[in-house]
């Protein structure tokens, strides 16, 4: 008979090897990130996890991570976008510019410069969506015009230092009230805050989802996982407010990690971005408008772009004209060691993090190790093509 | 007595448990054009699949002996290299080459790999010739009308001297002169020796130019017919391609019809691509509460068109008319708008245009009507679930729950959870294309049982089809379209596939 596979293998719910199957992607993810971070923890003789390294690790990554974020959207809806390392170098140019030689207000310079990232997005998606112009093709223009338009608004030079408050967005740390000496408490309780609060929201979600009979987790899983989870956080928060406290930036892009897991995963503006990645005459034909959703998301992209530009410029404490050089590639290598497909509609906000988090480990384990920046790249590449065939390969099974 | 040129005997094809073929018999004499007709999926393309090669050897039973040998074709190029050349209803041309280049594709004239451009110019020239088209072999095909393109793949059959033609519905896309110096060529190919195997629906062509006739239904041959020994009427045809039993294959219904609710004028729609083509031509339609109206016609003759033109616009270009709603004049310009004012159109094809195959049933469920399960633009998963769960119940979707993703499902299944998301945008009318395309028969009867439910409810529901009889078992009202408009209508009591078949090969001819 022609009916069904899905039939042939009934799926008892709370059978764990079957769900483990199901979701093997997910945890994996999870689990290479830590296999990695404790390789490198073990060949670095301990370095990675010092609390001055952790910090750093998060200082150097966190604009590729608000990019990601903005790059998942765009991969997700079926697209790329190639011209993120320029914009972002770019908007760092023209906030130097404002803030250094126009003596600019920060916040005002700041919205400027977001607005100013947004409009960018606007003019790239506008011949991607309406005009059906390859993503590929408008945002590799994309990347040669706003290259050359920061070395022009630069003048060929570096411009810098930008005023003191400014930089906090990335040098700077939450206060510290208590004044410890040797342990941020501040930054420690938010940390821990955190955890607890993630522990609490995962509990009532899947209390409702169980109230539902929708939840096919075992529980065994659900409770190891998020323990480990919650443990990280704390642990982590721990070595951080053992040295500085816990980043401005980290703050900013954990705030920007909440919101964009929850628009996708939550909301009917998520569902239909990956409806259109997943079948694009299908979402028409379901009265999604498919043209203006891709136009949103380059706009997105736009202002996620400058942010990290911003971010990127504080912490150098100078807009250069290489600044954003060759980021899109580690941006966009992210999404896809998370697990998006490139031929769009597959891939999760988390993974995009987590894969953001393995290249930068891997950057910075290798780097302590002094492994040359040659060969760094090609194990980076090969970490990436090995990614994506192990993705391949379970779809296939 | 002319000789024997091919012989295929007991031919039989099966795809994936499901038969195609199952008996299949036919004989085409040397310098003979032959006939092949029967109705949409009685076989006649798997046919000549099985004969050019394109399903090896061993993929089917049955013989074929062509020149008086056996023949185990192993692709496309082991059936070229005896003489046997298919022309396909889509062209096989590239748009952006030359005619030159067109015609000698794969077949360069070239000496180690360096093409022999005078040589190509010069053969083309007399093929051209030949097929009597008075063009530069440099001309690009995207320059050429659809006419003549069928003439230039009818040049590069000659390139590879060709001794058995078969040409898949030429006349299909073409206009009447067109048609005719096609239907000229032929005849001039058969003065020359050329056997030639002519797929067609138009009985009025065949009737012109045909030898022979062989009529398949079902995947098997019903009759072969000598047009030679004796004259050969047009009803005799319909009746051999239509001559099936009417089983119980459709459940009972009392139509209980009420006032009309949905009515279409004068609707006019303008080819995706070619502008100055118009594929539905000023078309009238109404449909009345609780009623089912059937949409009857051959491939290609606009139903789809139609459909998708009014649900928001969705092909087409130029298009004009009015769609009416309750007697009000209303928008259909997008898509949210014709749901908005309460349409439906459940595809033809469900995974291209129907579901996201990656997803989960819940999620193509929800997928038109979002607002429904979601307040703030979050959505409720809860409230999804339990939707979900309330069609898969209700129309008996087969999966262990509502999370299974539907690629993993059957034609079936997959077809009711397409369903389940146009009736949860709950509309009044629903445009049903081939709804029952590629399902087994015990899914047919719940998705019939389903449509006979709506109508009930006092939906109307406009059904598209290729198989007649689905649309005379469950229609009160059947239309039929040729070529873009009406060609006529019959109530469920008068109307019978002799009637809309006939009114479908006769309409080209007045």
């Amino acid at each position: 008979m022609a009916t069904t596979t899905a039939e042939a293998k009934p799926q008892a719910s709370g059978s764990s090897s079957g769900f483990l199957k199901n979701n093997l992607r997910e945890y994996g993810l999870l689990m290479s990130l830590v296999a990695i971070m404790v390789f490198f923890q073990v060949m670095t003789d301990g370095t990675l996890f010092q609390p001055l390294n952790l910090t750093n690790l998060i200082l150097q990554n966190s604009y590729i991570i608000v990019m990601a974020l903005g790059m998942l959207l765009v991969i997700v809806a079926g697209h790329i976008d190639l011209s993120v390392g320029s914009v972002s170098g770019f908007v760092g140019a023209v906030a130097a510019v404002l803030m250094v030689q126009y003596n600019m207000n920060f916040v005002l310079a700041t919205l400027i410069c977001l607005a100013l990232g947004g409009v960018i997005g606007a003019a790239q998606g506008y011949w991607v969506a309406f005009y059906k112009i390859p993503a590929f093709i408008v945002t590799l223009a994309g990347m040669l015009v706003f290259k050359g338009l920061a070395l022009a608004v630069l003048q060929g030079s570096s411009v810098g230092p930008f005023p003191e408050a400014f930089q906090l967005l990335s040098t700077g740390f939450i206060p510290d009230p208590f004044s410890g000496e040797n342990l941020r408490i501040m930054s420690l309780i938010a940390g821990l805050l955190m955890a607890a609060v993630l522990l609490f929201s995962k509990i009532r979600g899947r209390a409702d989802r169980v109230k539902h009979g929708m939840d096919n987790e075992p529980t065994v899983f659900f409770i190891v996982k998020n323990l480990v989870f919650a443990g990280m956080i704390a642990a982590f928060s721990y070595l951080l407010s053992s040295y500085k406290g816990l980043p401005n930036v980290l703050i900013v892009m954990l705030l920007l990690m909440l919101v964009y897991d929850f628009v996708t995963s939550k909301t009917t503006l998520g569902r239909r971005i990956y409806a259109l990645g997943g079948n694009e005459k299908a979402a028409r034909l379901s009265g999604i408008n498919t043209e203006r959703l891709t136009f949103y998301t380059f706009i997105n992209m736009g202002v996620l772009s400058a942010l990290a530009g911003l971010i990127f410029a504080a912490r150098l404490n100078t807009a250069t004209p290489k600044a954003g050089l060759g980021f899109e590639l580690d941006v966009i290598a992210a999404c896809f060691i998370g697990g998006a497909s490139a031929s769009g509609g597959v891939g999760k906000v988390l993974g995009a993090v987590i894969g953001a988090f393995i290249m930068g480990v891997m950057n910075n384990g290798m780097s302590i190790m002094g492994i040359g920046i040659d060969y760094q790249q090609v194990i980076k590449g090969l970490v990436l093509l090995a990614a994506v065939c192990v993705d391949v390969y379970n779809k296939n099974k | 007595m002319a000789d024997t040129i091919l012989e295929m005997r007991g031919i039989k094809k099966s795809f994936h448990g499901v038969k195609a073929l199952s008996d299949v018999n036919l004989t085409v004499q040397a310098g003979q054009i032959h006939a092949i007709v029967g109705e949409n999926g009685a076989g006649k393309s798997t046919l000549m699949k099985v004969l050019s090669g394109v399903y090896p050897h061993g993929d089917y039973e049955g013989a074929i002996s062509f020149l008086g040998q056996e023949c185990h074709f192993k692709g496309i190029s082991d059936s070229e290299e005896k003489g046997i050349i298919i022309i396909h209803q889509e062209l096989a041309l590239v748009p952006l080459l030359s005619i030159a280049e067109n015609i000698f594709l794969g077949n360069e004239q070239a000496h180690r790999g360096v093409i022999d451009w005078t040589s190509s110019f010069l053969k083309t020239q007399e093929l051209l010739k030949k097929v009597s088209l008075k063009e530069s072999p440099s001309t690009l095909i995207t320059n050429l009308g659809v006419g003549k393109q069928q003439l230039i793949e009818i040049a590069k059959a000659l390139s590879k001297e060709v001794k058995l033609l078969i040409l898949d519905e030429p006349t299909a896309s073409l206009n009447e002169t067109d048609s005719d110096a096609l239907l000229e060529l032929l005849l001039e190919l058969r003065r020359q020796g050329i056997a030639c195997i002519l797929i067609s629906h138009k009985l009025n062509e065949i009737s012109k130019v045909a030898d022979a006739i062989t009529v398949l239904r079902d995947g098997a041959t019903v009759a072969s017919l000598d047009c030679r020994a004796e004259a050969i009427s047009e009803d005799r045809i319909i009746k051999h391609m239509v001559g099936r039993e009417m089983a119980d294959r459709y459940p009972k219904r009392t139509p209980n019809i009420g006032e009309t609710v949905f009515e279409v004028k004068n609707w006019r729609v303008h080819h995706q691509e070619h502008a100055d083509r118009e594929v539905i031509k000023g078309v009238n339609l109404h449909v009345n509460r609780g009623e089912i109206v059937g949409i009857a016609g051959l491939m290609g003759a606009g139903r789809t068109e139609l459909a998708m033109s009014i649900f928001g616009r969705t092909y087409g270009q130029g298009i004009s008319g009015q769609v009416l709603i309750h007697g009000k004049e209303v928008d259909t310009g997008t898509v949210q708008k014709a749901i908005d004012v309460g349409l439906a159109y459940v595809t033809e094809d469900r995974k291209g245009y129907g579901l996201v195959l990656d997803e989960t049933i819940a999620w193509n469920t929800t997928l038109a009507n979002l607002k429904a399960v979601s307040s703030n633009s979050v959505i409720d998963e809860g409230r999804e679930f339990k939707v979900a769960e309330d069609f898969r119940r209700k129309l008996n979707i087969r999966s262990p729950d509502v999370f299974a993703r539907t690629v993993n499902l059957s034609g079936g299944n997959q077809q009711k959870v397409v369903l389940s998301k146009w009736l949860f945008s709950n509309p009044e009318v629903l445009i049903l294309d081939e709804p029952t395309r590629g399902i087994d028969v015990g899914a047919k009867y719940e998705i019939y049982t389903i449509i006979a439910q709506l109508a009930s409810e006092g939906k109307c529901v406009l059904m598209i089809s290729s198989e007649m009889p689905e649309l005379l078992g469950m229609c009160d009202r059947i239309c039929v379209l040729n070529e873009g408009a009406f060609v006529a209508e019959f109530s469920a009591a008068e109307a019978s596939q002799e009637k809309i078949m006939r009114s479908i090969v006769t309409s080209g001819v007045n």
